[in-house]
């Protein structure tokens, strides 16, 4: 009888500790939002381009010029020129591009399937094969499998991602003819299906399009591939430790000595435990491909973020690359947020410590 | 007693002996690492190739031969690494390259290092609210991938080497004030530093001599383990056409530079291409052959 009152109020203390801790996440990100912010600010008003001039064209009048000064803002106190800037963004104004004259935020929208897309076949690829590669050469550690995934790790960590881009083009699409050349799918097949979600792959694929399908699997696969290979290196290694460090606790020592299949204990046993950790690392190594995306994406003319953002940076776009800028710093931010919060669900230890 | 005797004593007579004696284990164990000479010796090939560029180089990196007749020539023993669009050797090219890449490395160092320091160092050593607002100006700073805030850096200060150079050093620095920063906190209330704080010692004085020196070993082994990184974002940047702008023979340009005919001149994409790729697995491979020497909890 006098227990469940208790209950109730342990509960409850935990609840307001649960919405402490998130007020306090949600404070961070504010505050970490609003330095991305700043900083997209101070570069774009200490760049070496003139917005005005930009706008105005270099032939128009010092008038037609002055009242662009006006018009944009720039004679206000920087104070209230990043105010502005704050509002703007905020609600979800980025400015327009330079290059496309459409709005910034509405081209990013436009290209950001494409880069959603590649990220996760790069992803995908990099778990399936990086985490069994990590757990086998943590059990053979020394041997010779577990030099081979040391060295295919080390070439990733040090190969410029844009040069194995062009020898895989060159390679694998001029010379062998395996896999369709740079872009996201030919012409021909090109309005074979309607795009809805634009991932090509998902929206060919559930009207039936398999031509269309095949046609972009064969685009994509390099690059994937290659986005994947770079992912492995990081997650292969990161795997081999967690996978190094279970194996030696006593808990597997135990299961040995009951008799437990060694392919369970490496497989079910150790690995579900280094399974928290390795959340994280494969949702941090998901937002480094959007980052490394960049280089690929001009290597293959992809027409994702990354190459939206190299073309406006040939032609000093600064909304366009701010705008860029600022969305994949905010991805990073909420992809960094997300692994913290998957890590504090799918470990208890965690958990519990925020209980009182 | 000979030298390795006196080097390796249990019982060191003097300070010097025992430093010494210190370096001398380190050196051994980093000598037992195969992995990690090999990276050594590719850092070292890469300061002497840059020192030595123009006598090692056979041809001149910016003005090329005869148009007519040596463009874009394969590989062969007159020019071991063939010939590019505009007739120049691409071998002596590379090796020019190594100036720039050594350039680089250590001028993103040279400025990184100490904003680093002098952040992270302050951070700890204070606390309070210097620390939260240090603190909270390098996770923004993390927060960015690194090589697309370098390209919004180089965006605003516009296309150059010296300009590439400044953007990588302002995106390089945040891990190291993390780094300074744990260092201060587990000595910030040593015994030594509160004797200098008793003597009346300011706190520049305390952060500059005591503090700092301390946090350098461990700031100098993290920024090699990022050597490699650097010199593959300056390549990155190079190939955009953002770092150094051609006739600079720089390897991420050079690339650019043979990607319009990569699949009938391979070449001229591919050299300079192994040029970095060698380079940053040097610093890799030593970085760590290091950090398994000077981290003694990786050490069994």
């Amino acid at each position: 009888m006098a227990g469940t009152p208790q209950i109730g109020r342990g509960r409850g203390r935990a609840l307001s500790l649960w919405l402490w801790k998130g007020t306090k996440v949600a404070l961070t990100v504010a505050v970490t939002f609003l330095g991305l912010l700043l900083v997209t600010f101070v570069i774009s008003r200490y760049m070496s381009v003139d917005p005005v001039l930009r706008a105005v064209g270099d032939r128009a009048s010092q008038s037609t010029y002055d009242a662009m000064y006006r018009a944009m803002g720039l004679d206000r106190p920087v104070w209230e020129q990043f105010w502005i800037y704050l509002r703007n963004v905020l609600s979800g104004d980025l400015g327009s591009s330079f290059l496309t004259k459409r709005p910034v935020a509405d081209d990013l929208a436009r290209v950001f399937p494409a880069t959603l897309e590649l990220a996760t076949v790069g992803i995908l690829i990099g778990t399936l094969f990086g985490i069994p590669l990590g757990v086998i050469s943590a059990v053979k550690q020394g041997r010779a499998i577990d030099q081979v995934v040391r060295v295919l790790g080390l070439v990733g960590y040090s190969a410029p991602i844009f040069w194995l881009g062009l020898l895989g083009l060159l390679v694998f699409y001029a010379r062998l003819g395996w896999v369709a050349g740079p872009g996201r799918i030919d012409i021909a097949h090109e309005y074979s299906f309607t795009v809805t979600t634009g991932l090509l792959l998902l929206d060919s694929a559930m009207q039936g399009a398999w031509g269309a399908f095949r046609n972009a699997f064969s685009h994509i696969i390099l690059p994937g591939a290659l986005l994947g290979y770079f992912s492995m290196a990081y997650i292969s290694r990161m795997t081999r430790s967690f996978m190094l460090a279970e194996l030696a606790q006593e808990y597997v020592t135990t299961a040995r000595v009951k008799g437990v299949p060694e392919w369970r204990i490496v497989w079910v046993h150790a690995l579900r435990n280094a399974a928290v950790p390795l959340v994280t690392v494969v949702a941090l190594s998901y937002a480094g491909l959007l980052e490394g995306s960049v280089l690929t994406e001009t290597v293959f003319a992809w027409p994702g973020l990354g190459l939206y953002l190299t073309n406006s940076l040939q032609v000093a776009d600064m909304n366009a690359v701010l705008g860029g800028t600022l969305v994949i710093g905010a991805i990073f931010v909420a992809l960094n947020l997300l692994s913290d919060l998957l890590y504090t669900i799918l470990d208890p230890r965690t958990r519990r410590q925020v209980r009182p | 007693m000979t030298r390795t005797e006196w080097l390796l004593s249990e019982q060191p007579a003097s300070r010097r002996q025992a430093r010494l004696g210190q370096a001398y284990r380190t050196w051994l164990a980093l000598k037992a690492n195969r992995l990690a000479m090999v990276g050594l010796t590719l850092v070292l090939a890469l300061i002497a190739v840059a020192l030595l560029a123009p006598w090692i180089a056979p041809y001149d990196p910016i003005v090329g031969g005869d148009l007519r007749t040596d463009r874009l020539q394969p590989p062969s023993w007159e020019h071991p690494m063939g010939t590019d669009d505009l007739a120049r050797d691409i071998f002596s090219r590379v090796i020019h390259g190594a100036r720039l890449t050594l350039m680089v490395v250590v001028l993103v160092a040279v400025i990184a290092t100490p904003i680093g320091l002098a952040i992270g160092t302050t951070a700890g050593y204070f606390g309070g609210w210097i620390d939260t607002v240090l603190m909270r100006a390098t996770d923004i700073f993390l927060a960015f991938p690194r090589l697309i805030l370098a390209l919004a850096f180089v965006a605003a200060l516009g296309p150059g080497i010296e300009n590439a150079i400044i953007a990588i050093a302002l995106t390089s620095w945040p891990p190291y004030a993390r780094l300074a920063r744990a260092e201060t906190l587990t000595i910030r209330d040593s015994d030594f530093i509160n004797a200098a704080r008793l003597q009346g010692a300011s706190s520049l004085r305390i952060l500059w001599g005591h503090v700092t020196p301390l946090c350098l070993s461990s700031v100098v082994v993290r920024v090699t383990l990022d050597m490699a990184g650097i010199i593959l974002t300056a390549a990155g940047l190079g190939f955009l056409g953002l770092g150094a702008q051609p006739p600079q023979p720089e390897w991420g340009a050079m690339i650019a530079g043979g990607r319009r005919f990569i699949i009938d001149y391979w070449w001229v994409a591919t050299m300079p291409g192994l040029a970095i790729f060698a380079v940053s697995l040097g610093f890799n491979l030593l970085g760590d052959g290091l950090r398994d020497v000077l981290d003694p909890k990786a050490r069994k």
